[in-house]
Parts: structure tokens; sequence; C-alpha cells
């Protein structure tokens, strides 16, 4: 139970839910309401710099007039005409880096070849929330960039007015030219930038924001900022981290969770061929933060990793987890038998609906745990030193990644100075920041620059795994076919015996609720000691395949064809929830399904043994349905032809980067889905690399065809969005093509492979 | 003691074990960081370099097993600062997500192009199979190989 209860009380597990599901409207609002425009001058070169202030404008004023306010900027405007934009959240392969930068570039009216891209410092004051997760980024920051690009515009509109002694609707801009339009006469952005500068910042309230049709940056393929660094092999990720004087370690954790260190031969690994030092932290019984383990610190990786391999640790396992998923897989399939023990949802009547109903159908549905594994294995770079400490981390949450690391080294955030690196993926692992406290904590002890350096196993044995899960099915048809009740009983873990595990929650709002009178989602948990955490699409990645593989097995019940049945449910178009972006909206719910089936040719005879499977799924303020076209031989091997995507997430930034997300969460989706599973048995995680995680590779890769439709409404994120419905029309055109229905995941337990 | 020829220049390394994978006497002994760590059991292909021309991994390979040979890593796929085929229609494709991977894909693929200057799709899964991409790229990979042979055909 203490490893359990370890977690239940961890203050970080709750935290990082928060993040990645606050309200994006919530977010909207505290990012617009606590801004304020802050002109910077006097820097080198004389240009034009702004910069946003959170917080009071008398401060920001006040500091403004002594010139001694960081020049924590969002854009600098230099004389001779480049244009550096700050990139404020971390990029991790979601390609944030270059569509923020593009959102200010457009309203600016910015050449797009004039723009050179930085990582922001990490700063809260200065840029509020820094962070990569929920699909977040765009909604909470589209605004705000925007209105630092037309601030920027219209002082440099005022100074070519001034200096032309014209008005300013009298002049355009367009390529980082200010034109008057009567006579021609031109000024370009690095000519105007010193004179900008001295003019007063607009306020935020008076800027003219383009109209879409206006936009010749925003929705067009814009490659990435830094694949020219990438593809030369230059240093840019956490891992590229080298500093003068610089040593490596290596940490090795119990390999169930919450072990302790009783003893350990260090006296042979410091004799070791390159070891400096082996030693052992005691941490602050955080998962999130740092557990008890043994550092070795060496004159290079492979000294620390070879030495490893000596390393004998006596482990104190009391306290440690015995979770055994074979044993929690028995307990569901018991507890599937009888309704939940406690209801999330219960509107209309269910039991009458199923009384009254043509036919019932039952399912039971379940998934895995699966990990993470971001290529990049964890990694950090930290050099202690005065009572205060500077990192360089790949995190996904790098302001939380400072309270984090103050907390366990004791010592005030203002210490902590984190520079952001490049990530080498995260899909949620990262938004935990066990690994820079372990440096941090290594770091303390060392006194030099040094580098955690984490290997593949530790990466598979400690991640902060998307939980399994168990949703026991049933429903009913009326007499014309229609969906009249649906009950799911949904088996899920928990730390503490109350609430569910992070990344293991239903909230309500899941596919079909809303979309019929009678609907009851009960739940019941099982006690849990494996550390579990957001995984791309938390909840709706898993769930998403049993509810709308359920839907199709209600449309085969009826003999009805799945997308008008499909259609159907949605039902007339209205959002669920009038101007709340994270509700579901059936009018483009049922135009992206439409897409989806019509360009995947819906309907069309296919050779026996082969079939489309269509389904949609609504997350993470992303509206998203996808046709998989699946061969499948006698002997369960498949060929995914090719799969169908259709989404709305209101206007596309960049369409490269937003086609990238989609194909990339295709291939993520199809990569777990097929053979991706991690199992536990006394409270040790039994897949160790890659040979035992098979992530999918290029030969089996599908062709990915994305549309989108770009609707009116405010842009969302895509980072999640496009996972959820892969799953469950993989499973639903397998049943087309062969009659099987697939209920557990990975599709290798029922014998299939690719 | 450990002798190597690394993007054609000599290094004597007189304080690494002649056992350490190459991998990390690239990275940590020579500074060139282009080369990626992602499993160390030879699964992932992130730490792909080229010896001799062939495609290699880097974390399974004792240097002593590279003594004596060419090595050339991603660092100088560019020559004289103008960029490989591949590596330009990586860009123009986009490819990258996280980006991660991408070094050992491009010395896979170089590997293939040099060998097959215009593979099928086929071939470019066959070749590029040992690079796994977490983030999904491989649409992307095979059309901009495709981009790229075709550049060099026409450049033939």
């Amino acid at each position: 139970m203490k490893a359990a209860e370890r977690l239940a009380r961890d203050p970080n597990l709750k935290a990082v839910v928060r993040e990645v599901e606050a309200s994006l409207d919530a977010a909207r609002r505290q990012d617009v309401s606590r801004r304020t425009f802050l002109k910077l001058t006097g820097l080198a070169g004389g240009g034009l710099t702004l910069a946003f202030y959170l917080g009071s404008p008398s401060v920001a004023q006040s500091q403004e007039a002594t010139g001694e306010f960081a020049p924590n900027a969002f854009l600098t405007i230099s004389s001779d005409g480049s244009i550096l934009i700050y990139n404020k959240n971390p990029e991790v392969g979601q390609g944030i880096k270059t569509a923020f930068p593009m959102i200010v570039a457009e309203e600016l009216d910015a050449n797009w070849n004039h723009v050179r891209v930085e990582q922001s410092p990490i700063d809260e004051a200065v840029y509020g929330r820094q962070a990569a997760g929920g699909s977040r980024s765009i909604p909470s920051s589209w605004d705000q960039l925007r209105e630092a690009g037309a601030a920027a515009r219209a002082m440099l509109v005022s100074a070519a007015s001034e200096m032309w002694g014209v008005p300013v609707d009298e002049c355009s801009t367009a390529n980082s030219i200010v034109t008057h339009d009567a006579t021609g006469r031109q000024l370009t952005y690095g000519e105007l930038a010193e004179s900008a500068a001295s003019l007063p910042v607009p306020d935020p309230g008076s800027l003219m924001l383009k109209a879409r049709d206006d936009y010749r940056l925003i929705g067009k393929r814009i490659t990435g900022v830094d694949n020219e660094k990438i593809v030369t092999g230059q240093p840019l990720f956490g891992i590229d981290t080298t500093l003068p004087g610089m040593v490596y370690a290596s940490y090795s954790k119990c390999p169930a969770t919450g072990g302790r260190v009783r003893d350990a031969n260090f006296d042979e690994i410091r004799s070791l061929p390159g070891v400096q030092d082996a030693f052992a932290l005691e941490g602050n019984d955080t998962v999130t933060e740092l557990m008890p383990g043994v550092a070795i610190v060496g004159d290079s990786t492979w000294a620390t990793q070879s030495a490893r391999t000596s390393l004998r640790v006596d482990w104190d396992e009391s306290e440690a987890s015995t979770d055994s998923w074979s044993g929690l897989v028995e307990q569901a399939q018991g507890l599937s038998l009888q309704t939940g023990s406690e209801t999330i949802r219960d509107f209309g009547n269910v039991e009458e609906a199923f009384e009254g109903a043509d036919q019932t159908l039952e399912a039971f549905y379940s998934y895995p745990f699966v990990s993470h594994a971001p290529l990049e294995p964890q990694n950090c770079t930290a050099w202690y030193r005065d009572g205060g400490i500077e990192i360089w981390a790949p995190s996904q949450t790098p302001q939380r990644a400072i309270q984090n690391v103050a907390n366990v080294l004791s010592i005030p955030e203002e210490r902590v100075t984190l520079h952001q690196t490049r990530i080498g993926g995260g899909f949620g692992r990262r938004l935990l920041n066990d690994y820079v406290c372990e440096v941090a904590a290594i770091a303390r002890e060392v006194g030099v620059p040094v580098k955690l350096q984490w290997s593949r196993e530790d990466d598979m044995a400690h991640d902060f795994y998307r939980p399994g899960g168990f949703h026991a099915l049933k429903a009913s048809l009326d007499g014309t076919g229609r969906l009249s009740g649906w009950e799911d009983h949904f088996i899920t873990f928990t730390h503490d015996g109350r609430s569910p595990v992070s990344g293991g929650e239903t909230r309500g709002g899941e596919f079909p609720e809303g979309l019929l009178d009678n609907f009851r989602l009960t739940q019941s948990m099982l006690t849990l000691a494996t550390p579990t955490g957001p995984w791309r699409a938390p909840r709706s990645n898993a769930i998403a395949f049993a509810v709308q593989s359920f839907y199709h097995e209600l449309a085969v019940a009826a003999g009805r064809d799945h997308l008008e049945m499909l259609l159907e449910i949605m039902g007339e178009p209205r959002w669920l929830e009038e101007g709340n972006v994270g509700v579901l909206n059936t009018g483009r719910a049922a135009e992206v399904i439409k897409l989806a089936a019509a360009q995947a040719g819906w309907g069309q005879p296919l050779p026996p043994g082969r079939g489309l499977g269509l389904a949609f799924y609504f997350s993470h303020a992303g509206h998203f349905a996808e046709v998989a076209d699946v061969s499948v031989d006698g002997n369960r091997r498949l060929s995914v032809h090719k799969v169908t995507v259709a989404g709305d997430v209101g206007p596309i930034v960049n369409l490269s980067g937003a086609e990238n997300q989609c194909q990339g969460a295709v291939m993520d989706g199809l990569s777990t889905m097929l053979g991706l599973e991690i199992t536990m048995e006394n409270g040790r995680v039994q897949q160790s690399n890659f040979h035992q995680y098979p992530l999918m590779r290029i030969n089996n890769a599908p062709v990915v065809d994305v549309h989108f439709i770009e609707s009116d409404f405010p842009p969302t994120g895509l980072g999640e969005p496009a996972l959820p419905p892969l799953a469950p029309a993989i499973c639903n055109a397998i049943y087309a093509a062969t009659g099987h229905r697939v209920r557990t995941l990975p599709l290798s337990k029922d014998g299939f492979s690719v | 003691m450990v002798r190597l020829n690394v993007n054609g220049k000599e290094h004597v390394l007189e304080e690494v074990d002649a056992s350490t994978p190459l991998l990390w006497v690239l990275r940590d002994h020579l500074g060139l960081v282009g080369t990626k760590f992602g499993c160390g059991g030879g699964y992932c292909g992130a730490c792909t370099v080229q010896l001799n021309g062939r495609p290699i991994r880097s974390c399974t390979t004792p240097s002593s097993a590279a003594e004596g040979q060419a090595i050339r890593t991603i660092e100088s796929l560019a020559a004289d600062g103008i960029l490989h085929p591949l590596q330009a229609a990586w860009i123009e494709h986009d490819v990258p997500q996280c980006g991660y991977c991408q070094a050992g894909q491009l010395m896979s693929a170089a590997a293939l192009l040099a060998r097959n200057s215009s593979p099928s799709d086929a071939d470019i899964d066959s070749a590029m199979r040992g690079n796994l991409c977490r983030c999904g790229t491989y649409q992307r990979i095979r059309a901009a190989i495709h981009s790229a042979a075709e550049k060099l055909g026409g450049a033939a």
C-alpha cells in the first residue's frame, strides 16, 4: 500500500493533469487580461524590441523608464532589417517553434526570410504559461502573439507616416516594407526600426488584427525553423549539451518503484576505469521528483554506463510496488460482471431503454499500459554553484521543473535558472521532471557541470505509463435501429481508493454522452502502485477505441450503414456548450465525418479480405474523423493501405506542420495498437528495450491522407486530437474485412501481425 | 588507445579504451553530437553512421572495430557547406517532427542512394527499416528520398 499512497499524495501528478486539462477558454482569458506591452529601446543596433509584461502596467512602465527590464522580448527588429522572434514554449516535435513565430510574423507583415527564431528564456512573469502539453499552446497564445505582431506593425506604420507627413491609413505593409499607396514611397522595417522605437506602444485594444482572407503566411506550408540544424547534426537537443569541465552521470533506481538503497558495492564501482565517484541519494519520496538510487559519476557516458553493469544494489523493497498486470486483469474481469461502484453520469433512464429495446448488445473492451518511449532517452545537464543551479533541460514543463528543483534542493526558485533545449519527443513523458531533479541533486554533490544520461532501459522501467483500462459496455437499439440507451462500466485504477490515477480518469463528455437521452457511466477502481501519467490525448487515446468500436458493433447489429448511423447520432448541428471550444460541436463533427468518408471512397465495393473502417472522435478541442483501408490475409496479417484523416481545429497556422501532426498521430496510434504493451509483475516492468516494445517501422507505415476544414472557430492545437479515432477505425476495418471483432489491444493478442 | 578516421580526419585518442562503442567516442570525446543515442542495443538506428560507406549502428560497434576504416557522420554529409540532396529534400519536405532520429535516417538514406540511384518504395522500406522514428515521419522520409534521387539522377 505504501507505494500506492506515495503516488496518491504526489503533488506533481495532479498538477500536471491540471496543466494539460485546464479549460482552454480560461487559459485564453488569463493570458489576455494580465497582459500589457513593454517597449525596450537602447539595445545594440538601436532597433525596436517589443516585449510583453504580464502584470501591473505601472510596474512595466517604471521598468521601461529605467531601462532595467531584462530583454525578454517577443520580437526585435534591427536596423539592418533582420527580425528576431522568440518562441516561448518548448519544442517537442509539435512544431510550435515554427508556428508561434509565424503568427507574430503574419500580423507584423514580415518577410519570413528576414525572420530568425530563438528559444526564449523561461520566465513566467514575462511570458505567462510556458509548457507543451494538452494541445494548448496555440489556443492559449493565439491572441497574445497576434497582438505582438500587430503592435510592432502599428508602430512601424506610425513611424513611416510621420516621416512622410501622411495619415497612417494611407500606408500599407507587406514583406517587411511600409508603402505610401498614393505616391509609391517605401521604407523598409529596418529603416524604420529606430524611429518606431521612439513611439509609444499602442494600447492592445486599439490594434487592428487581420481578417483571415488577408493572411499571407498563416495557412501556408512552412518548413521547420530548426530543420537545417537537424539535418546537419548541429547541437540542439538536451542530450547535446556540452559544458567546459563537464562530467557524466548515471542514476540507478529500484526496478520496483519505491525501493530504497540498503547498500551497494560503492568501493568496487569507484575503482572502475573512468569512474570518479559513486554514491546513494535518499530522495524526497516523491516519484515525480527524486526517488532513492545510486549515482555513478565518471569522465564519459560510457564509463558510467559500463560501470553500471558491475553495480550490485541491495534494495529494500518493503515499500515498493508489487503490482501484477495479470492479477489486475483477473480482478477487472470479475468486476466487469457488475455495475461500477461509483456513478459518474446518469441521464434519463437506462434500464427503461434497455427493457423497451428491440435489441441490446454487451461487450467487454480492454487495453494495456503503454510507455511514452520518446526516442531521446531522458537526460539533463546541471551546474550547481554558489547556492544556485543552472539547468539545461528537455522538459515539457520548464516552469514546473524550476519549482521541482527548488523543492528538491531546498533553495529559492530564483536561484534556479533553466535553459530550454529542443526535445527529442515527449508524448507527455516530459511533463514530469524526475530526471531534472535527479541531475540537480547529483550536481550539488559534484560541484561541476554534470550531464545525467538515462539508458533506454531506465526510460522503459521508470515511465509514467498510460494506464490500461476496461470498459464493460451495454447499449440498446430501438425498433428503428436507433441508439436508445448506453451504459459504460469503466474499470480503471486508483492510488488512494478515492480518485483515479493520472491518465486513467474519465471526466464525462466522452462519446456518446450528450447525444442521447439515456446514458449512464459508472466506475470501479483497482489499486495500483505503478506510476501513470498523461500520454498523447490522455483518456481519449484509449476510450475512443472502446466506444467507437462498440458503436460500429451497434451499426452492424442494426444492419445499418456505419456512416449514416454516425451522422444520425450527431443529429442537428449544435454546440453542446455554446462558446466552449472544449466541448463537442455536432455540426463540425458531421462535416469531418462526411469529408473523411467522401475522400476515402466510403461505400465502394472492395475485394474479399479488404475493408474500410470509420471512426470519429472529439478531444482536446479537435474534431477528427478517420477512415482506414485495411486488408487481412488468412494468417491474420494486416496491410494498412491508407488512412484518410479529416479534421477541424479552426484555421491552420502551418499547413505542413499540421499535416505532420496528423500523419504522426496516425503512425503513433497504429504503432501502439499493433503490438505495444507494458506489463508488470512483482512491481517490475517486464519490457526493457525496443526488441520487447516494437515500435512500428517504415515498412509497415501506411499512406496518410490529411484534409482540414478550416472553420472560423478559434484555432486549437493539433498534437493530440488526430490520434484517438485511429484505433477504432482500424478495428472497424478489420471487422469489415474479416467479420472478426477486436475488443482487446494490442492486436497481437488476437493473433494479428503486420 | 584508439585511432579513428572520422570525416576524413585522423584522431588518436590516448585516453579512450578501444572497447568503447563508437557512438560515445564520437559524442563525448570528439564532440560530434549529431549522432544520437536511442537504445544502446542496435534496435532504433538513431546512432547510424557510415563505415566505408555502409550504414552501421555505432552504439553496438566497439571503436576498435572501426580503426583503420573511413567513418562518416552526419556532420560531414554536407560537403563544403553545400547540403547533400537528401538534406535539401528533408528541408523541402519538412520531414522532421522532433528531429531526433533524422541524423540516423539520413545516414541510412545516403548509403542507400550511393548504391541505388533510383530506389523503389520497397527498396526504401528495406534499407530504412532499421531506423525507428517515434514521431512517425515515415511517409515524408519516403517522399524525400524519392525527391533526392530524382535530383541526383537529373544531375548525372
